[in-house]
């Protein structure tokens, strides 16, 4: 019995049990009102037979007087049927007919009886069973009663055979209710319990489970391949992580070894002071390093987190371009790369100076990195352009480029492709760069066509009224 | 010159009290918000370095309450946030300069040395004087032993800074902000090279260095 609550606890059982309660309720309702009323027509019916008799009977005794209307009784009551017939004086005491005994008090009533009353006829064996009857009771000139009524034992085997009808339904019902829980609900619960278990492994770690999908394509298929599909999602954002902590890791592990390693080399052997004063800048350098990286790391993720209209503000993006290439001139020259602008003059956006002046920077950082290996003629060319809804400033340098499956990648934090690992930086100039185009609302674009790497910031153009 | 660090880490702020003492200042400590703004307001301080996420009471309103009483002793504000708009808001607060956590000893010393000063120093001279070095903030002229020199605008600039904090040791990142006004950290040695080219201009052809490079740290310009 301990199993009972805990099924009743699945959903399955408790529409179940619901429905049963509901179908019965409304049978025993119908059942009910047809008997009621068709005991109501039975009874109808039985009074105007009893009536037809009573005219009948009148007419006898108009006709032949007292002794006609106890002769005809008289001999109705040897008939079989299911009439009853009486004569009694005026004390009571049964003179003639079919009925031996009746309810007391039935004979003091003049007219139709309210309600059946109960009797014994002479002709039936004495049983425990009384017979049910309804009658009219009338008074003849001389005091005398005659009772005419009908038996009503019919209606009342109508009533045992709608009662039996009714339990065997209900039984029926409720063996049907069960068998559907059974197949239905149990089959249901099945599925859940299953989804339920694998979820349950999939909490516990193993990210690769999948739900089961039973092909039917019914409603819990598409739940499980939704929840599937989720899972899936899900496990890529882990796995992205997953690399995204590796490379960190790395990146901040390597210099972090190097630190130790300088600090560890320096304490090693017969030193002069001058030795361990460059130890210790060496680690500071290193330390310094550490920062910078850690603070891009911050400062991309703060990006990531979202857009602050607070923080931006009308610009012209033509002086950040100005300023940074001013500033980027000197390196340009001593790497012997040419920087070549376009522009069309002043374009205001929506923005912040800083953020787009720092990813600027870090392009043409790079584009002169870059292009610096053209032994041809290095040159790194910045382009502002305005188009319809947006604005775009391109960075495009005659280096190496990078191959259209690595772009992707490029702007990933901490990726640094193979061939570039060589070359100094943090690696995280490219991602910041990403990180400030997805902070204004705008695109970052690498492209090229195999011959130097073409970097374009698409700003979305201010809005006319602003 | 007299210190008040207000820094709830206390093991960060003894390392900066010990680092200030070596370099040659004195620093007081204050535990959180409210010791601060007391001992801020009542002592005699030359600058104050005020951590922005403190106990009993934020950096900001420290800094915001101290100005509201007119004490205009300058600030440092050194935050843990990275929020883009962060240094703004600590500017508006009433700070006067504002570093990101984790930062350089020597950035901070730095930074910190030149505010003191620049409360100190009258920043209205039209002419800075650095031995024979001399730049005239009103015809934008620079000369060096009577022999003019000539110089671009943003060079101009960047001597400017580097005369008016002459003695001071002044980052990389402080010639950005102040010269460039961008507040980011440069990736490579974009401001070495400037430094350069300057220090070719004012020093080719005279016998004494005298923009000097300060390893690990910065610059700093000084006459023998």
């Amino acid at each position: 019995m301990a199993a009972l609550p805990a099924i009743m606890k699945t959903t399955a059982a408790r529409l179940s049990a619901l429905y049963l309660i509901l179908f019965a309720v409304c049978a025993i309702a119908l059942v009910f009102y047809m008997t009621s009323f068709s005991l109501r027509a039975f009874t109808t019916q039985t009074q105007s037979a009893v009536s037809e008799e009573v005219q009948d009977l009148a007419r006898i005794f108009r006709r032949g007087g007292l002794p006609g209307l106890v002769r005809s009784v008289d001999s109705r009551s040897r008939q079989p049927g299911a009439y009853l017939y009486l004569i009694a004086d005026p004390n009571g005491r049964i003179l003639t007919g079919n009925v031996e005994e009746l309810e007391p008090g039935v004979l003091e009533i003049d007219g139709w009886s309210p309600r059946p009353f109960w009797y014994q006829r002479y002709s039936n064996p004495r049983s425990d069973r009384r017979h049910q009857a309804i009658a009219q009771i009338f008074r003849l000139p001389n005091r005398m009663i005659v009772l005419v009524g009908r038996d009503m034992g019919e209606p009342e085997r109508f009533r045992q055979v709608v009662r039996r009808a009714l339990v065997l339904a209900l039984g029926v019902m409720g063996v049907g209710g069960f068998l559907i829980w059974f197949f239905v609900g149990r089959r249901a619960l099945k599925r859940i319990d299953e989804v339920t278990d694998a979820s349950r492994r999939i909490m516990s770690g193993d990210l690769s489970g999948r739900l089961p999908v039973s092909g039917a394509g019914d409603e819990f298929d598409r739940l499980s391949a939704n929840l599937n599909t989720m899972l899936a999602r899900i496990a890529n954002l882990n796995e992205g992580l997953k690399q995204v902590s590796d490379n960190i890791a790395h990146d901040l592990k390597t210099p972090l070894t190097r630190l130790r390693n300088q600090a560890e080399a320096a304490l090693s052997g017969k030193k002069k002071t001058a030795d361990y004063r460059d130890a210790l800048e060496g680690t500071i350098a290193e330390a310094d390093q550490l920062i910078r990286t850690f603070n891009a790391i911050l400062m991309i993720s703060r990006l990531e987190a979202g857009y602050s209209a607070e923080a931006t503000e009308p610009l012209d993006l033509n002086a950040i371009l100005g300023d940074v290439v001013e500033l980027y001139q000197p390196v340009a020259e001593d790497a012997a790369v040419k920087l070549a602008i376009e522009t069309p003059g002043p374009v205001m956006i929506n923005g912040n100076r800083e953020l787009i002046g720092q990813a600027l920077s870090n392009i043409v950082d790079n584009a002169i990195k870059y292009s610096a290996g053209n032994s041809q003629s290095p040159e790194a060319r910045l382009k502002l352009d305005c188009e319809d809804k947006r604005v775009l400033l391109t960075v495009s340098d005659n280096g190496p480029g990078i191959a259209p499956e690595d772009r992707q990648r490029a702007t990933e934090r901490f990726v640094r492709l193979e061939k570039s690992r060589t070359q100094p930086g943090s690696g995280l100039g490219l991602a910041l760069a990403k990180a400030v185009m997805q902070f204004h609302g705008g695109e970052f674009i690498l492209s090229g066509d195999g011959n130097g790497l073409t970097v374009t910031m698409a700003f979305p153009a201010e809005d006319a009224g602003s | 010159m007299k210190i008040l660090v207000i820094e709830d880490d206390r093991e960060a702020a003894s390392y900066l009290e010990k680092a200030f003492t070596e370099a040659g200042h004195t620093a007081h400590i204050a535990g959180d918000g409210e010791t601060g703004f007391t001992l801020a307001d009542t002592g005699d301080y030359d600058i104050l370095v005020v951590d922005r996420m403190l106990p009993k009471r934020d950096g900001l309103s420290v800094v915001a309450g101290l100005r509201a009483r007119g004490n205009d002793t300058p600030v440092l504000i050194l935050s843990a946030l990275g929020e883009v708009d962060d240094r703004v808001t600590g500017l508006k607060a009433g700070g006067d300069d504002y570093l990101t956590k984790p930062y350089a000893f020597r950035e901070l010393l730095a930074r910190v040395e030149v505010l003191a000063r620049r409360a100190s120093s009258a920043e209205a001279e039209t002419v800075y004087r650095a031995g024979d070095l001399e730049l005239d903030r009103l015809s934008h002229s620079a000369r060096r032993a009577g022999k003019d020199i000539t110089l671009q605008p943003r060079e101009f600039r960047l001597l400017e800074y580097l005369m008016r904090h002459a003695g001071q040791v002044v980052t990389r990142t402080m010639l950005l902000e102040n010269v460039w006004e961008y507040h980011f950290d440069p990736q490579t040695n974009v401001i070495d090279v400037h430094v350069s080219r300057l220090r070719s201009k004012i020093e080719k052809g005279f016998d004494k260095p005298i923009l000097h490079t300060i390893r690990g740290a910065g610059y700093m310009l000084k006459a023998d």
